[in-house]
């Protein structure tokens, strides 16, 4: 699976340092297998959101602020969010292991201070992957996104890190054959 | 070319003369672990989605039952049951059942199991805390883990190091937790995002190693990949007849490139906490004094370790939990809790009328075993304290040291451990 090149759909705006534990609450741990389970209580944690998931339409965007997914390695955060059907996700910066865990998963995240700044609840977007460039249509605004390094392009582009290891392993195992 | 530590130890993994910040390397890793939340996605990603049939070390991977272990309900239990099950059909060397093992950042040090030099993984954001010991400690996802599982490497973007440099000893009641928590107060909880917190200085060499754990535990609170110390004498010391392997300490080369370097004079450093919502939000402990408590827990990765609970013992002895109030008390590991009990700990809390418990994460991540309600107000010698942390996400959570949630589970209110304790004991200080 390859990820759309271009993304359309509303956004829903959330705030900086939002921690895993807003994202998907640590008692959802035990849906730890369970995608659409977890999509369920995505974001409830944030004060304010309680509710939230039922109110996304799938292939909505989420725009944070700094700092994104800080907290928890748990991988049901960014999982919790593409469960509750947000398309992509932008955000003036991110919390490392939701950054890697997201790369890994092949889910399209995207850094972009000028969006994260400019962008409101409820804006129309479309984002162009390829291009690294986010197009408001609420506001007639364009949004350049930081470039990914070309290991992590790949990663996306393959659909993961799951496909780039089973490569991997395909390798080793020819290479062993031979010998 | 001069390096960092973090830098050695990621050259050496990626088989490389030398690596530069921002770089993307493939290294190999040393060690790795995963417990009962995030080792049934990593195993059925690793199995049904990579196609691996085995591990590629199973003498190098520790797998602990600590988070919702033992089951706090039907759906945990089949988490701990898919744990125990990949660990046995893995041959995983280092598995710790429920009774057995604890909190992995505890379990994984006192067993020997992370060494200077070493490149360690954990599923699990705390797993920075190996650290203290000298070696590269990272928190990773499941699929991440999934991949060291199936290839015995992972990929890595070698951070840009901060230098912390701790001048002068700290003061009498003042410990590691207070330190971190003023440091993570100064920089803020994105400030070492992705980068590598290096800790050195005179403050340091005065204080033991589980005192040193304290403080790479919270790297994760800065957001930083990884924090780091220098190995010395304590360090050899904690590691002798525990060490499971022969190791190879790493230290920075003098003139090696830091971002940037912060100073500290430790003796300046008050005892402190932070305050509700965000483990950057510190204040001293004069300015939050007499807030009224329902909850006081000791647990955690963070603050749960055998030092931690002869200084609440101290405090606690002789006196009872103020009414209104409970005093939840986790101990962090099965030797934990065997030491607590030969030194008659146990009976201290008990008599104090605090609830000992069996140790696991337990409330710390609003597991069970003290979750919050709505509007709760709990002292927690914990390592978080974002909305809904520990439960209700309008309960309310401080974060402090032992000593001073012990003090304050006799008064009530937020206390200053002198106010219960003239002076902390010779030796446990």
């Amino acid at each position: 699976m390859t990820a759309p090149q271009v993304i359309r759909g509303r956004t829903w705006k959330f705030g900086a340092n939002i921690d895993t534990d807003q994202i998907i609450p640590a008692k959802y741990a035990i849906y730890s297998l369970d995608e659409k389970e977890l999509g369920k209580h995505a974001m409830e944690g944030v004060p304010g959101r309680e509710g939230w998931a039922a109110k996304v339409t799938p292939g909505d965007i989420l725009v944070a602020d700094s700092n994104f997914g800080c907290g928890s390695s748990r991988e049901i955060a960014p999982i919790a969010i593409r469960g509750a059907g947000i398309s992509l996700v932008i955000a003036d910066s991110y919390a490392r292991i939701f950054f890697r865990n997201a790369i890994n998963m092949g889910y399209p995240i995207l850094q972009s201070p000028q969006a994260a700044e400019g962008v409101s609840e409820g804006d129309d977007l479309e984002v162009d992957l390829e291009a690294g460039i986010v197009r408001n249509f609420t506001r007639g605004d364009e949004y350049p996104c930081e470039p990914f390094p070309s290991f992590m392009n790949e990663l996306i582009h393959m659909g993961g890190l799951v496909p780039w290891v089973r490569k991997r392993l395909q390798e080793r195992r020819q290479l062993a054959g031979r010998r | 070319m001069a390096m960092t530590m973090t830098e050695k130890i990621l050259a050496r993994g990626a088989g490389r003369e030398s690596v530069s910040p921002g770089d993307l390397v493939l290294a190999k890793v040393d060690f790795a672990m995963g417990h009962d939340l995030t080792i049934p996605p990593a195993g059925r990603i690793m199995r049904e989605q990579m196609g691996a049939e085995k591990i590629w070390d199973p003498d190098r991977v520790a797998v602990t039952q600590d988070h919702f272990q033992p089951a706090k309900d039907a759906a945990s239990a089949t988490l701990g049951r898919l744990t125990r099950e990949f660990s046995h059909d893995m041959g995983i060397k280092w598995y710790f059942e429920v009774g057995q093992g604890g909190i992995c950042h505890t379990v994984l040090p006192e067993n020997g199991l992370v060494l200077p030099g070493e490149l360690v993984v954990g599923a699990d954001s705390h797993s920075c805390t190996y650290g203290a010991l000298n070696n590269f400690a990272t928190g990773i996802g499941s699929t991440d883990l999934a991949c060291v599982f199936a290839l015995g490497e992972l990929w890595f973007r070698v951070p840009e190091t901060l230098k912390f440099v701790y001048h002068n000893r700290l003061r009498e009641w003042v410990e590691a937790k207070d330190l971190i928590l003023y440091v993570i107060g100064q920089i803020g909880v994105d400030g070492a995002r992705s980068k590598a917190m290096e800790h050195v200085g005179e403050a340091l060499k005065h204080i033991d190693m589980e005192a040193r754990l304290t403080i790479t535990n919270m790297a994760i609170e800065a957001g930083a990949k990884n924090g780091i110390l220098e190995f010395d004498e304590v360090t050899r010391q904690y590691l002798e007849g525990r060490a499971k392997r022969p190791y190879t300490p790493v230290t920075s080369d003098p003139d090696a490139t830091y971002e940037k370097v912060f100073e500290f004079d430790a003796e300046k450093v008050e005892l402190g906490v932070a305050k509700p919502m965000s483990p950057d939000n510190y204040a001293p402990l004069s300015e939050v004094a007499g807030t009224r408590l329902d909850q006081v827990f000791i647990g955690s990765c963070t603050n749960s370790r055998i030092t931690d609970l002869r200084r609440a013992a101290a405090v606690l002895d002789g006196h009872k939990v103020a009414p209104g109030v409970r005093l939840i008390i986790t101990p962090s590991s099965h030797q934990v809790a065997i030491q607590a009990e030969k030194e008659g700990l146990i009976r201290v809390f008990l008599a104090a009328g605090a609830a000992w418990t069996t140790a696991t994460c337990g409330a710390c991540l609003g597991g069970h075993m003290g979750v919050l309600g709505e509007g709760e107000v709990c002292l927690s010698t914990t390592n978080r304290n974002f909305p809904g942390r520990m439960g209700h996400p309008k309960a309310m959570v401080y974060l402090s040291n032992p000593a001073v949630a012990a003090a304050s589970a006799v008064t009530g209110v937020i206390s200053h451990p002198g106010e219960v304790l003239k002076k902390m004991p010779a030796g446990i200080a």
